[in-house]
């Protein structure tokens, strides 16, 4: 890394005189301005010819995407994203860094910023504060099905909250694991002081939060119909409320692809000496097989919604049956990319069980050439099963045989990180910590995933339960049980040399153990219900159901509960009663925990050597709770 | 040993539990699942459910038994102090032989699954060519159902009876029906549950769905596909009753119906959708 790329610009300016410049309140700012722009371009380009559509519709859709794009690009010009390639054409000299001193102090975090630090805990606190918005929605709908009819919210509000759970949770937790996490432990993990490419880090998070907000805005257009899937042709019908889905989505789809470009250049390029592909962290192994997936899934996703877009504003027909287009090129296109997109959702939480089960069970990891022959599996076998979403759509009938065989083949390399994790545990020491009873909890919950998805993917079996809540059900296990989960261990582990306080244990073990009890009371019994043939997206049902469906709403309030102990020990341990982390508070042996807390900003004093696999327990003579191998400088 | 003994433990614990739990899913959960008796291919499918269930059983027992044993049998009993496993990074024997037996199971269930559903399509929607087509009842043809989905409800026409159309559905037992799934607008499922039917209703496409009715039976119809805001009121009730009762009862849809059907487009595999309007 060459100098040029460390030098930071002084005379910083101080006090409210900060709020001048490139920063997250000028992004707002601009952002307004470019919608009320988008808006103004498209209310006076709309030809009579598209009069037809707006007046029928009393909206007009030019307008609102004009208003979405401008205000997204504005927003992004006020946070200073375009600063950096305007100085490049005008002849300044390369640069690598922006806003990495630390003597912005908490300024950082609201603008541009390249330290992979920084940038993480970014994504840690937006990723926060949306998952705990789709929480809340999930409440709402919950409230709803208290009763078997319409009681609180209208059918339109209803699905709307159906809908925002979905995409806002699908779109927020792609980056929920990797966003945080990988983005922080990443580099020092491969020996690496930053990302390859620091300003498309930044930028992929400040793209998704402006799809966050887009999302929101559905609320003020009469919110859309059609839940996360989004199903063409209902969407075309849909009112302004779709735009805001297939803007939110669409952004969300690039700030994934760009993240898993970023990811999969960093691990191949930025590997420190002596990190051979067989020496890399596990965690490191799944960030690499979801990049990939990220890179590869979301242009598709991106094509069908412009797809979209163009048939509720230039009147083209690519979903309309009738005018030549087609209702499954939509549910194909989509899924091509959904079927990915449950994988990099999933993918990161088996990374991080993996990851943290040595530590706790104070043994390598067992098996890690077939772990990582797992990953890579997975990622590879789940372009081949998009279609069993469409077992009895009538699309493709005679495939069915061969979905369904590619979907059960999954569990092949599913099983090889089950039996990972098993064999890793196997005469270790183990330590029941709140992040390893999170990684067991995934064990279990994962396994009930599993199972019911062994259901839903054979074709006789997935007439009765496709559709219905046990689907339902299956994903919450997997998605919940198993990223949340992870989530939530991966906070519980990496919190102390985040931000260099401990969290504290007791409340962390309360939140455990509530959330562990409370989710599996909501989720069982959906399988039940599905079994028993309520569809999913239904506002009413038959009333015979209803004791069921109020076990699982008061179930899901405990949930709600649940968090807040989670938010409380937050608040609790990192603002109020402080308990300073020590450099390694769970001895461990991987390369993260030979940095200082807190990390400074160019992480390593000297770079690392890396001479032997990252999980030496057991074997080393070295000290417990030193370092593995090549300290950092004098200050570990 | 050490190794040994605990190895020995976890395989006799997970040899009790499997013994216990197997026939308990078999014998007593089996029955009870969906989607019950009433129809050929409902029947199927729940055999279906029991033996994906019995086979999940075991395998599912050896992960909780598993880790229910090593949290137990591994926990640290000194925390005071750090101490490491021993350093095991894998064993052959071990990951040679999960790897045939998982193997073997998805196999063996892709080969079974696969096996049911050529039978006799275990009720699902096959698209227009459909390629399970199970054999009538003592011989002939299927009585010929179409499904017409809309915005917010089902309705069936009958092509062998003049084409009328229908709100309410019944059925004559001990008969092959063939329903012909099709929408008007946009994506519905029909999913007469107790029928063990589920198709999806694409406007433009005819999506066939076959199902032997057994004895007299009130099924529920749901559409199991969201498709805008009533898609949870989208519901009714249906009957498969005695041929004759049947025969009474279409005679009189058909009576009943007799100008609106003159009115009805001619009948089709599919229609042409009407235009999209707004504000669904």
């Amino acid at each position: 890394m060459s100098a040029i790329a460390m030098s930071v610009p002084a005379g910083r300016r101080t006090g409210w005189r900060k709020l001048i410049g490139f920063n997250m309140l000028t992004g707002i700012l601009l952002g307004i301005g470019g919608w009320y722009l988008g808006h103004f371009i498209g209310d006076h380009i709309t030809g009579a010819g598209l009069a037809y559509y707006s007046a029928e519709a009393g909206e007009n859709d030019i307008a609102i995407f004009l208003g979405y794009f401008l205000g997204v690009v504005g927003f992004l010009i006020g946070l200073g994203f375009a600063n950096y390639p305007l100085k490049r054409l005008l002849g300044h000299p390369p640069a690598l860094a922006e806003h990495e001193s630390e003597a912005e102090g908490l300024f950082r975090y609201f603008t541009l910023n390249t330290d992979h630090k920084v940038v993480a805990k970014q994504y840690m606190v937006g990723i926060g504060l949306f998952f705990f918005v789709a929480g809340l929605n999930a409440m709402l709908i919950r409230t709803e099905l208290l009763q078997p009819n319409v009681h609180v919210f209208g059918a339109n509000q209803y699905l709307t909250l159906v809908g925002m759970h979905g995409a806002m949770m699908m779109g927020t937790m792609t980056s929920g694991l990797l966003g945080p996490f990988a983005q922080f432990v990443v580099p020092p993990m491969i020996g690496s002081r930053r990302m390859a490419f620091p300003r498309i880090e930044s930028f992929t998070f400040w793209l998704l939060m402006a799809g966050e907000v887009i999302l929101l805005t559905t609320i003020f257009f009469g919110g859309f119909q059609t839940g996360w899937t989004g199903y063409q042709p209902l969407g075309a019908q849909g009112t302004a409320g779709y735009d805001a889905y297939i803007g939110f989505f669409a952004l969300v789809g690039l700030s994934m692809c760009l993240f898993g470009l970023n990811l999969v250049v960093t691990i191949t390029a930025m590997r420190g000496r002596g990190m051979t592909w067989s020496r890399l962290p596990i965690f490191v192994w799944a960030a690499y097989a979801t990049a990939w997936l990220m890179l590869l899934a979301a242009p598709m996703l991106i094509a069908a919604l412009l797809m979209g877009a163009m048939d509720r504003t230039v009147q083209t027909a690519f979903y309309i049956p009738g005018q030549g287009g087609s209702a499954y090129l939509f549910q194909n296109l989509f899924w091509v990319f959904g079927h990915p997109e449950v994988y990099i959702l999933a993918l990161p939480g088996m990374g991080i069980v993996l990851e943290l089960m040595p530590v706790f069970a104070r043994k390598p990891l067992w098996g890690y050439r077939l772990a990582v022959a797992g990953m890579l599996g997975i990622s590879f076998l789940s372009w081949f099963v998009w279609q069993h979403h469409l077992f009895v759509s009538g699309i493709d009938a005679d495939l069915r045989p061969f979905y369904m065989l590619s979907t059960e083949l999954i569990s092949l390399p599913t099983g090889f990180i089950f039996l990972c994790a098993m064999g890793t545990l196997w005469r270790g020491r183990i330590r029941f910590t709140v992040p390893m009873l999170f990684c067991l909890a995934w064990m279990f919950n994962f396994l009930w995933g599993g199972i019911s998805g062994v259901f839903v993917s054979d074709v006789p079996s997935d007439v009765t339960t496709h559709g219905s809540f046990f689907v339902m059900a299956h994903f919450h296990y997997t998605i919940m049980g198993g990223l949340v989960f992870a989530f939530f261990a991966a906070i519980y582990y990496w919190v102390p040399k985040m931000y260099g306080y401990n969290l504290n244990e007791r409340l962390g073990k309360i939140h455990f153990w509530s959330l562990f009890i409370f989710f599996n009371s909501t989720f069982a019994p959906l399988f039940a219900l599905g079994f028993l043939g309520m569809p999913r997206r239904v506002v009413t049902y038959n009333p015979a159901w209803q004791g069921l469906n109020d076990w699982v709403s008061i179930s899901a309030y405990c949930i709600g509960l649940s968090m807040l102990v989670f938010l409380f020990n937050v608040v609790w341990s990192l603002l109020i009663k402080r308990e300073p982390a020590p450099v390694n508070p769970w001895n461990s042996k991987s390369s993260e925990w030979t940095l200082p807390t807190p990390v400074p900003v160019q992480d390593f004093d000297r770079m690392p050597v890396f001479d032997a696999d990252p999980y030496p327990y057991g074997v080393d003579p070295v000290p417990a709770g030193g370092p593995a191998y090549a300290p950092a400088g004098g200050t570990a | 040993m050490e190794g040994t003994r605990h190895w020995r433990n976890v395989v006799v614990l997970w040899l009790i539990a499997s013994l216990i739990m197997t026939p308990i899913v078999i014998f007593v959960f089996g029955p009870g699942l969906p989607p019950g008796n009433g129809s050929v291919e409902a029947s199927g499918q729940v055999t279906d459910n029991t033996v994906l269930l019995a086979t999940a059983t075991p395998v599912a027992l050896a992960v909780l038994v598993y880790l229910a044993y090593v949290c137990w049998a591994f926990r640290e009993r000194t925390p005071e102090v750090i101490l490491d496993g021993p350093a095991i990074r894998g064993n052959s024997s071990v990951q040679f032989w999960w790897l045939v037996v998982t193997t073997t199971l998805v196999l063996f269930l892709a080969g079974y699954g696969t096996v049911r559903l050529l039978a006799d399509g275990a009720g699902g929607g096959q698209g227009p060519n459909p390629i399970a087509v199970p054999s009538a009842p003592g011989g002939g043809k299927p009585l010929v159902v179409q499904v017409i989905a809309q915005q917010w409800q089902f309705n069936y026409r009958f092509p062998g009876y003049g084409g009328v159309e229908t709100n309410g559905i019944e059925l004559p037992e001990n008969t092959l029906v063939q329903f012909n799934v099709t929408s008007l607008d946009v994506i519905h499922s029909f999913w007469a549950y107790e029928l063990g039917v589920k198709a999806d209703a694409n406007p433009g496409v005819n999506n066939v769905a076959y199902v032997t009715t057994k004895g007299p039976l009130l099924f529920h119809v749901r559409c199991a596909e969201l498709c805008g805001v009533w898609h949870g009121y989208m519901f009714n009730q249906g009957l498969v009753v005695p041929k004759t009762q049947f025969a009474a009862w279409i005679a009189r849809q058909e009576q009943l119906y007799a100008p609106a059907t003159k009115t009805l487009p001619p009948y089709s595999k599919t229609y042409f959708p009407q235009p999209l309007r707004r504000g669904g």
